[in-house]
Formats: structure tokens, sequence, C-alpha cells
């Protein structure tokens, strides 16, 4: 023991460490701030160093090269002993950092610790969270499979769209004019060096922060933060009220941070590694690119923006939602911190994690995207022919040859681009159901070019058949009465 | 500064030698940063300056006229023409091809004038549909619904002793498209 003893004090006569390291552990923190709510930032943290773990675990294995990036993840997955469990680590790992980092970024929000004088670690944190997405997204990318490289074309059509600047961004994003071994080399680049690089740098100055400033205190309705008087408050709370972080306040953090290690190594172990999709082969087309988890809201969006407003959004939205988190604390830097007298606040978030569920929700069925193979895989169902004419089932012939199914679902299957046509002969009648099948329109292709007037007659046949027992088909009232009075006319005519 | 020409001292200290070296090592590392930096900067945009002009784009064959029959849309694969060693399978790109009628072509890029995505086509309906966000474009290119705001992009051919050849070598792209395009023709035109 005094051997041990002797050796460390050798070791600190000359780092000289040991005295801030006891001095940071045992600074004092509010009583009130060692709560479950409190333990975020620190299972970030955790997160983040095992990410750096498995990361550099994986980087033994896999090669960064267009040509042999696959055949290497699927070695990870298949030859090398828990290659798989590694991979699966730490693709879990980044769902999880990204989850936890934004809770605890809606968590320093809503307790107003983004105020004054934490001002700068909210804005570093910011930074922190746009790295985060970054590191999730080019992780996505050296998982060089289909989904990547057609992820890719959508990240350069994206870029693209910037007014001057846009094809020159591409290809410095490209490494060159396509998609190939020059863009997953600098790809790596980014996610292996220089984002993690930034990343440690600015945890650094983030923990050193928290450390400096100290913990922010819990939120009291009606202790008010003044420029002028906070910090003497904090520093008597702390005094009267404070006891050292460790191991007052250290316990839980510990506690949660094992939790969330073990949550992640129980996800990789159930639920296994995130592909590798198909080989990244582009002439390979069959295939239906979906971005990982945190990017489907904007999947989503991309499908639902009307198309002449979505280049504006992209480019005007994002820098602004950055702007405004970067202003946050200048714009609310006093005040009330508690969330309890922040209504304003609680809805924004409500409002922010309401619409990124639905639109991450949507994208997960993408109600949007033609069912591909619905036409000849889908069959028509039994009850809509049963009992039918020739030339209605004719027309429902022609129905799945013209990959009408793809966009329009019959008995809850097939695409749902466009309506269900179940009832549809209840909502258009004879008449409009021509017109829309010959003209399109309402996001709908015109098939008059690629119908013959025999299938259309039969298809619109088959249309009109569909509707509930207990309706009856719609009809125009008029249509009969002009007809029958044409009839009149010609008969009156002839001799 | 003349206004107070009596205060010497700071500026003594300013002039001092030490003070002279230590700017003069600032003056010469910002030299050497500049230096270095011009080659840095010029190795990092490489990827924008080789492709000036239409510096990435070359004629590249899809074969024979043979290939195509009259009044059918074919997928067609062509080597890009920049090839570096670590590419692997992704030199391989494919378009569509539509011989309308003799020496007439059109020759489309894969990639979904929205967002990139691979379109497939499907003769029964005679539609491009595109199978990331639901956009279609009818057999001559021209936008028939769903979110691009344009056609597909279309490579320039010709036809050279019997062999059909595109001007390719690029990813194109809504906001640099590279290929021309149909895009303002009325649908069904």
């Amino acid at each position: 023991m005094r051997l041990i003893t002797k050796i460390g004090e050798w070791f600190d006569h000359r780092l000289q460490l040991a005295a801030p390291i006891r001095e940071a552990a045992g600074h004092p923190v509010p009583r009130s701030t060692a709560s479950w709510f409190y333990v975020f930032g620190s299972a970030a943290l955790t997160v983040f160093l095992l990410q750096l773990v498995t990361g550099i675990l994986l980087a033994l294995i896999y090669v960064p090269s267009a040509g042999e990036a696959w055949s290497s993840l699927q070695a990870l997955n298949h030859q090398v002993a828990l290659g798989w469990f590694i991979r699966a680590m730490h693709g879990w790992g980044s769902n999880f950092m990204v989850a936890i980092v934004l809770i605890h970024m809606v968590q320093v929000f809503l307790f107003g610790a983004h105020k004054f004088p934490r001002e700068l670690t909210w804005i570093i944190g910011v930074f922190l969270l746009l790295m985060t997405l970054g590191m999730a997204f080019t992780g996505q990318v050296l998982r060089f499979d289909q989904d990547a490289y057609w992820g890719l074309g959508i990240g350069a059509s994206i870029a693209s769209r910037v007014p001057v600047a846009g094809p020159f961004i591409v290809k410095l994003m490209l490494g060159g004019p396509i998609i190939a071994g020059a863009t997953l080399s600098r790809f790596f680049a980014l996610h292996v060096f220089v984002i993690p690089g930034l990343l440690i740098g600015f945890v650094c100055l983030h923990v050193l922060m928290v450390l400096k400033l100290g913990i922010n205190e819990w939120p009291m309705p009606g202790r008010i933060v003044k420029r002028a008087t906070y910090e003497a408050e904090y520093h008597t709370l702390t005094k009267k009220d404070g006891e050292p972080f460790v191991p007052y306040a250290i316990w839980k953090d510990m506690f949660f941070a094992a939790f969330i290690v073990l949550a992640v190594a129980a996800c990789a172990f159930y639920f296994g590694p995130f592909g590798p999709t198909g080989q990244p082969d582009p002439t390979i087309i069959q295939t239906a690119p979906k971005p990982d988890y945190f990017f489907l809201w904007l999947y989503a969006l991309l499908s639902l923006l009307p198309p002449a407003l979505e280049t504006p959004f992209l480019l005007i939205v994002p820098p602004l939602a950055i702007l405004g988190l970067i202003l946050l604390p200048f714009l609310s830097g006093e005040g009330e911190k508690s969330w309890k007298r922040r209504p304003i606040a609680v809805v924004t978030v409500l409002l922010i994690a309401i619409t990124l569920g639905t639109f991450t929700r949507m994208a997960q069925f993408t109600p949007w995207s033609p069912h591909m193979n619905a036409w000849s895989g889908e069959p028509v169902p039994d009850r809509y022919i049963h009992g039918t004419t020739a030339l209605e089932r004719q027309g429902a012939l022609v129905f799945q040859v013209k990959q009408c199914r793809n966009c329009h679902s019959l008995g809850d299957t097939g695409g749902q681009r466009g309506p269900a046509l179940d009832s549809v002969a209840v909502r258009l009648t004879q008449d409009q159901l021509i017109r829309q099948v010959i003209q399109g329109g309402g996001n709908m292709p015109a098939y008059g070019n690629n119908l013959s007037p025999a299938e259309t007659t039969a298809l619109v046949a088959f249309l009109e058949t569909l509707h509930p027992t207990t309706q009856r088909p719609a009809r125009d009232a008029a249509r009969e009465l002009v007809l029958s009075n044409g009839q009149l006319k010609t008969s009156g005519t002839q001799p | 500064m003349s206004t107070n020409p009596v205060k010497t001292p700071p500026a003594q200290t300013s002039l001092s030698r030490r003070g002279f070296l230590m700017k003069l090592g600032i003056l010469f590392n910002g030299l050497a940063a500049i230096i270095v930096a011009l080659p840095v900067a010029r190795f990092l945009v490489s990827s924008i300056t080789r492709g000036r002009g239409n510096g990435y784009l070359s004629w590249v064959s899809l074969g024979g006229v043979g290939n195509f029959p009259e009044g059918e849309t074919r997928m067609a694969t062509f080597r890009n023409p920049l090839v570096m060693p670590t590419d692997g399978k992704t030199v391989e790109t494919a378009c569509w091809v539509r011989r309308i009628a003799g020496d007439q072509f059109q020759v489309f890029a894969i990639n979904c004038a929205h967002l990139g995505c691979p379109v497939r086509w499907f003769p029964q309906s005679g539609l491009f549909m595109c199978p990331c966000h639901g956009g279609a474009y009818y057999r001559d290119g021209a936008r028939a619904s769903g979110p691009p705001e344009r056609g597909l992009f279309e490579y320039p051919y010709k036809i050279e002793s019997g062999v059909l050849t595109i001007d390719a070598g690029q990813l194109p792209t809504p906001g640099d498209p590279v290929a021309s395009l149909t895009s303002e023709k009325p649908p069904c035109a």
C-alpha cells in the first residue's frame, strides 16, 4: 500500500493533476441537482466514449474503399468473431446518442439552464448536436450499401440547390463528378478524424464550463435570473445548500451511465447490426432507399412539401433553426427558469416533438411511395371480381396491368400514393372517372396516351363496381335527362 | 500618433529588439502558413477545378443501336469516364434509352430529378416511377406527377457507325443538371 502511495506521489509530483482533479470532484453542487433529471449530459458523454471505443474496433477490420467497404462489413458480420456485435453496438450507440443528446437538450431548455451565465455552454451544446447529427449521417454513408449510395445522391441533390455555389458544393462533397471511391474516402475522413476531433475538443470545453460555472440549480418558480445578482445568489446557494459533487450527485450519473451502456448492449444483442443492405452497385435499381431513423422526419418532409416550397424550405429553415438555437440564450438570457412559468417554451418543445414524431412515424410507412411490385404481386381481392361481367373483369385486368395498383390500394393492399379505390364509384360519376383516367390531374399522371378506348371503357366499368353494397354509385342526375332529350330529338328528326 | 508625443516609453518597448524579433517571427510564420496553405487549398478543391468547363464529361458507348428496339425503352449501363482505383462497382452507371424511331433517341439519367433516387420504367403504363418520394414521368421524360419540378435529366447522344454514344460522366442533380433537358415541354408533348 505504501508502495502504491509512493508511486502515486512520484507521478503527481511531476504531473500535478491530483489537486485540480480533487477540486473538480469535490466542488459543491446545489443539493437539488442530485436528481435523475440531471443524468443525461453524463449519459451522452458515456455513449460518446462507447462510440469511440467501438468505432476504433470496427476500424480494425473495415476498409474505407468503395470497392471493398461492403464486403468488409460482410466479413465483420459473418467471419470475425462477434464482429456483428461490435457493429450492432456502434449502430445502436449512434441511435442512443442522438436520442440522449436531444433529451439532454430538452431538459436543459425546460430547466432554463441556457440562461445567464451559461449561454456559451448552450451554444457549444448546439454545435455538439450538429456534430452528433453529422456523425450519424457520415456513419450511415460508411455503411456503404444501397441506402448509403442513394442517400448520398439525395444529399448531393439537396446541396446542389444552393444558389450559385450548389454545383461546387456537390463536387466538393462527392470528391469528384459521381458518387465513387473518393466520396467514401472523404466521408471516412470526416467520420473518423475531422468530426470526432472537433467533438472531443468541444465536449472538453462543454464539461469544463459546467465545472467552472456550476451546475444549473433546480429551477424554482419565481426565482428570477438577473445578470447583476445571479452569480452571487448561486454562490450563496452552493455554500448554504451545497454538497460535494462526488459522491453526493455522481452516483446517479454512474447508475444511469451503466444502465445506458447495458441498454445499448441489449439492443445490439437482440436486434443485431444495421445492414448492410444490398451492394452499392448503381446498376441495381430495384431498391427503395431510406435514411436511418434520425433523418426519417426529413424524408417525410421532402415528400409532403409542395414542390415549389421545397427548395426555399431546405435552404432557409435549417439555417434559421440553427441561428435561432444559437441566439436563444441572448433572447431569453434572464428571467424565469422554471418550465412551470414558461408555457410558450413548453408548447414549443411539445410542438416540435410531436411534429418530428409524426413525420418519423409516417416515414416508416411511406404512404407517398408507389409500391413498385403491387401490380404484379397483389391480386385484386376476390370479392371485387365476384359476380362481375366480362367487361368489368377485363377492367380489373387493365387496372392491374397498367400499374394503377402501385399507387391505389384495393382491400388495404397496394400503394397509398393516391386514394384507396374501394369506394371510388361513390365519389366519382362515370364521366368523372373517364376524365380522371385520361387526363389525370390532382397528382395523378394522365393515361390518355397509354390506354386504348376499349381499355378505358373496361377500366371505368370495373371502377364503377367499386362501391359498398349499401351505397349506390354516384351518378350525374342531369345526364340521363340530357341523354334522353337527345334521344327524343334524334328520334323526332327521324321519319 | 502626434496627439501625445511625450509618452514615448510604450513606443520604446514595442521597438525593443526582442519585440521586433517576435513580430518578425509572427510575420515569418504567417508567410510560411500562406506558402503551405496555397497547395493545401488547391488540393482540397481539386474535385471542383478538375471538372471546370466540361472536364468530367466525355462520349461513352452504350452499345450498338440494334440493342434498342424501336418504340421501346430499355436500361443500359456504361462505365463512368473518370475511374479511380478504389471505385469498385460505383463507376458503373445505369440510364434509360428510349428509341423513338430510326436514329431518334432519348437517353434519360437513372436519377430522379427530385432527389436522385433511381427511377424505374413501367412499359405497360408508359411511366417512370420513383420509389422514394413518388415522382412519376411520362415516356418522353416529361414530369407526370409528384414532387419533381422538372422532367428527367437527358444525356446528349450521337450515333457513330451504328453505336449509340452519350455525353456523360457527372451525376446530374437539380441544381447542376449537366445535360440539358426536356423540362419545359408540356406533358404528353
